[in-house]
């Protein structure tokens, strides 16, 4: 069946860009996380919507699964070919295809790189930026749009789903959708007034439907930006700094992280705030506004601004950081991954408190960390722990540690965002009933032969 | 395997795939392939693998391994500090030990094998080595000031061959005093380094170590920077001192010498970094200062230029190899589109590799009435 399988899919996408070869299949059967590797049959690579179509029509003919997959650095291990099957890499669509300054949006394949894009707008449209996430800039922007992903303009934007403006998607059934007011006018600027079908393809772990197209949305980019570090020691202060600090609704990101290293960062609580503006006047003003906002808190000298040189802040503002891919070189061991709940913003000290305990208690590399959503509308809350990939024991405990996080995230209130295949299960465990079992209908109206990812979203 | 201790370090988070503005692929072989298994990373990971025996040695896994063009983007853009400096170390160490295991791709044996046998990739005799010289005044090195190295590309491929003649005759006309040697050179082994050969490699070096000490040598030019890099950086440490120089950085600084006819039109060039020259030495001037001084020309930069440009492909001993092979996505062929996004009339070269390699592009993307590739020295010896 392989032998066919590969055959049918080189005919389809040229023989180059289909392998079923020991290397690929191992190299795909695991991303960069803890999750056990699940080895598909065959690796393909489209170039355009109508491969992904033929593709997604021959997995079904021979029921075979198939696994959408981005850049893969999900961590979680999203992109396994848990049941075998196809991995559809889709990064050999990468083409933006518009860029609507006026409406502010741009329209990509859905595997154009993080990257990709923001090197376009600085070339092509300097007076606009899109929100990058923490991913290293080789991640896409279909698959972080799918996941929820955040970012640089989160407290402006919301979660890039929130940014969506509408979708091409190649259904399990092999048909082609849009989604979005593209779906009328053929113009990408608003998912609204329609039936908002694009959550359809939105956090189900590509268990519904392969995007091949999106609109996002872009924002001004400023000429002066400028990051302030605010920093306390009490975590039970940090929901109402962080709501006094999204009140002026000046941020466009707003990230706090508790770090042991550097040695100076340990026991304290900082909040990173960029923002940005046209003019230098402007950029005082929102300064002010800023400061203002947290000066009882400086008065009462229980908390303040760190003060920062410039090269130290050239660093803050690196978009995308390299910092976060560099947390995986902690132990010297290429590993890290991170529990990242979404959140009410009262929950801060909690999650705070319950990730020191469960990294002193697995005895973890740690780093904690947060990124606000919306005007403090949510919060996603990391537990990211780093480990040795060539220590079997040291994986096991960061696993074992991320096993505790997601179940400690779950009873403070918070959802595992991206969550590994076991926290989907537990997810689900606390659902609603009729929730899940509109999911299950759904997929099984969308997806009747069973074969978009399966093992995801499963009991 | 020499640096095997690093390969799990690798969190293949990918900033090694891109130039560091992001642009676009930046990794020839990963963009040639598309495949995570011909990225820096799916590299690491797999040999990881391999030594693990967890996957066997195989014809692609050589082919993923071989592929690599050496070009030095991953070591330039890779996240992690000091780790990253070893990346192709780690990577000429694989290929070694997929020469010791015998799993070579058939062309890299024939490449080893013609160099082992005539100590060049052309299997051509030595006797011969002289003929690029025809018609030429270049005198027998003897007491001047710089050797001129020609390399194999420079000695034995016709359009190499018009390079070193060009390069020698801008030298002339610059007042350089040099001379050449000729039957007694072998290799420069840069590319036989890079494909993990590292005995031959050095048995290269030593023969021609002892030619030009014999002749008391002390200041080379050399033609391609693939030899540059070996005998500046590698050479020293098998008994071979020199003051080695590309030629762009000798004719950098001689070009105020030089009567230009003004006559020619104006036109616009974009200047390609070859890797030797550019990561792996870090002069990414001299070129574009000849450039700067001939009256008539505007430089235009392609959007990955300097520490950010896109390798030809024909590193790591691929110009010879082609593992790489063609595409749409070969970096030749996307680099020639990319100067002409540029706006180029000319995509300039300073290695006789990289002008072979796009040259080709060009004319696989019938670019021929669009864009020209010119080595500097032709572009300059044109408008004198």
């Amino acid at each position: 069946m392989t032998t066919d399988l590969i055959n049918r899919l080189g005919k389809i996408v040229g023989p180059r860009f289909v392998s079923g070869e020991a290397e690929e299949r191992y190299l795909y059967s695991m991303d960069p996380g803890t999750m056990p590797a699940a080895a598909p049959d065959a690796v393909v690579m489209p170039a355009n919507t109508k491969e992904v179509q033929q593709i997604v029509a021959l997995a079904n003919e021979l029921n075979v699964p198939i696994v959408p997959m981005g850049a893969g650095l999900v961590l979680s291990g999203l992109t396994r070919a848990l049941k075998g099957g196809i991995i559809i890499d889709m990064k050999r669509m990468n083409h933006i295809i518009e860029v609507n300054p006026q409406s502010r949006y741009a329209v990509v394949e859905g595997g154009t790189s993080q990257g990709m894009l923001k090197a376009y707008l600085k070339k092509h449209h300097p007076q606009l930026k899109h929100s990058m996430p923490d991913a290293p800039p080789i991640a896409t922007m279909a698959g972080n749009v799918c996941i929820h992903g955040s970012g640089h303009l989160s407290v402006l934007g919301g979660s890039h789903s929130d940014m969506l403006t509408g979708m091409e998607v190649v259904l399990p059934s092999g048909e082609i959708i849009r989604t979005g007011s593209c779906s009328v006018s053929g113009e990408w600027f608003a998912r609204s007034p329609l039936p908002d079908l694009s959550g359809l393809f939105v956090g189900w772990a590509g268990t519904t439907g392969i995007v091949t197209k999106l609109g996002i949305k872009l924002f001004p980019n400023y000429k002066h930006n400028d990051v302030l570090i605010f920093v306390a020691e009490d975590a039970d202060l940090m929901p109402e700094i962080i709501s006094r600090l999204t009140n002026t609704q000046v941020a466009e990101d707003m990230t706090p992280w508790m770090s042991p290293k550097p040695a100076w960062a340990k026991g304290f609580l900082h909040i990173n705030i960029a923002y940005g503006a046209h003019t230098k006047k402007e950029l005082t003003f929102k300064r002010n506004l800023l400061q203002a906002s947290v000066r009882e808190y400086i008065d009462q000298k229980i908390a303040g601004f760190l003060p920062l040189p410039p090269p130290q802040k050239g660093r803050f503002l690196e978009i995308p950081s390299p910092d976060l891919a560099r947390f995986a070189d902690l132990r010297k061991g290429g590993g890290f991954e991170y529990v990242g709940a979404m959140m009410a913003i009262e929950h801060f000290p909690e999650a705070y408190r319950a990730g020191l305990a469960i990294a002193e208690k697995f005895n973890v590399s740690y780093s904690l960390g947060a990124r606000i959503i919306g005007a403090g509308h949510c919060m996603m809350f990391f537990f990211a722990y780093a480990f040795n990939r060539a220590d079997a024991e040291d994986v096991k405990r960061a696993s074992d540690a991320l096993d505790a996080t997601n179940t400690a995230a779950l009873k403070i209130g918070g959802i595992p965002w991206k969550a590994e295949q076991p926290a989907q299960k537990q997810i689900i465990g606390k659902m609603d009933p009729g929730t899940f079992s509109l999911m299950n209908r759904i997929r099984a109206t969308l997806d009747p032969n069973g074969i978009m990812n399966p093992g995801n979203w499963e009991i | 395997m020499e640096h095997e201790e690093i390969l799990h370090r690798c969190f293949r988070c990918g900033y090694c795939k891109l130039p560091g503005n992001y642009t676009d692929i930046n990794c020839p072989s990963y963009l040639s392939f598309r495949f995570e298994t011909y990225s820096p990373g799916g590299r690491m990971w797999l040999l990881r693998a391999w030594l693990d025996k967890k996957i066997p040695a195989s014809d692609r896994f050589a082919e993923i391994m071989f592929s690599c063009a050496t070009c030095g983007n991953c070591v330039e853009h890779c996240a992690f500090p000091e780790f990253r400096d070893r990346l192709l170390l780690a990577f000429i160490a694989g290929k070694e030990a997929f020469l010791d295991a015998g799993q070579v791709p058939g062309p890299v044996r024939d490449y080893l094998t013609k160099i082992q046998l005539h100590g060049n990739p052309y299997g051509k005799s030595v006797k011969k080595s002289a003929q690029w010289l025809d018609g030429l005044d270049v005198a027998v090195f003897f007491d001047q000031e710089y050797l001129f190295f020609a390399d194999d590309v420079g000695t034995w491929d016709p359009r190499g061959q018009e390079i070193a003649r060009s390069v020698v005759t801008l030298l002339q006309k610059a007042g350089i005093s040099f001379g050449v040697i000729t039957e007694a050179l072998n290799s420069d082994g840069n590319d036989v380094k890079a494909i993990g050969e590292t005995p031959l490699f050095e048995e290269l070096a030593e023969k021609n170590i002892k030619v030009l000490n014999d002749k008391n040598v002390k200041k080379i030019i050399t033609l391609s920077p693939h030899s540059f890099n070996a005998l500046k950086n590698d050479y020293p440490a098998l008994g071979g001192q020199y003051q080695v120089f590309h030629y762009t950085q000798v004719l950098a600084f001689a070009m105020q010498g030089l009567k230009f006819s003004g006559k020619e039109p104006e036109v616009k060039i974009a200047y390609h970094d070859p890797c030797y020259l550019g990561r792996h030495n870090t002069d990414y001037e001299s070129a574009r200062m000849m450039l700067r001084s001939v009256p008539g020309i505007t430089l235009v930069e392609m959007d990955r230029n300097r520490k950010n440009a896109l390798c030809c492909g024909g590193g790591g001993g691929n110009f010879f190899t082609d593992i790489l092979s063609g595409g749409d996505d070969s970096s030749a062929r996307v680099r020639v589109r990319e100067a002409v996004d540029a706006g180029a009339d000319i995509l300039a070269a300073a290695c006789p590799m990289c002008a072979v390699m796009l040259e080709d592009a060009v004319k696989a993307e019938n670019l021929d009435d669009i864009i020209q590739v010119k080595e500097v020295s032709e572009i300059v010896n044109q408008r004198l």
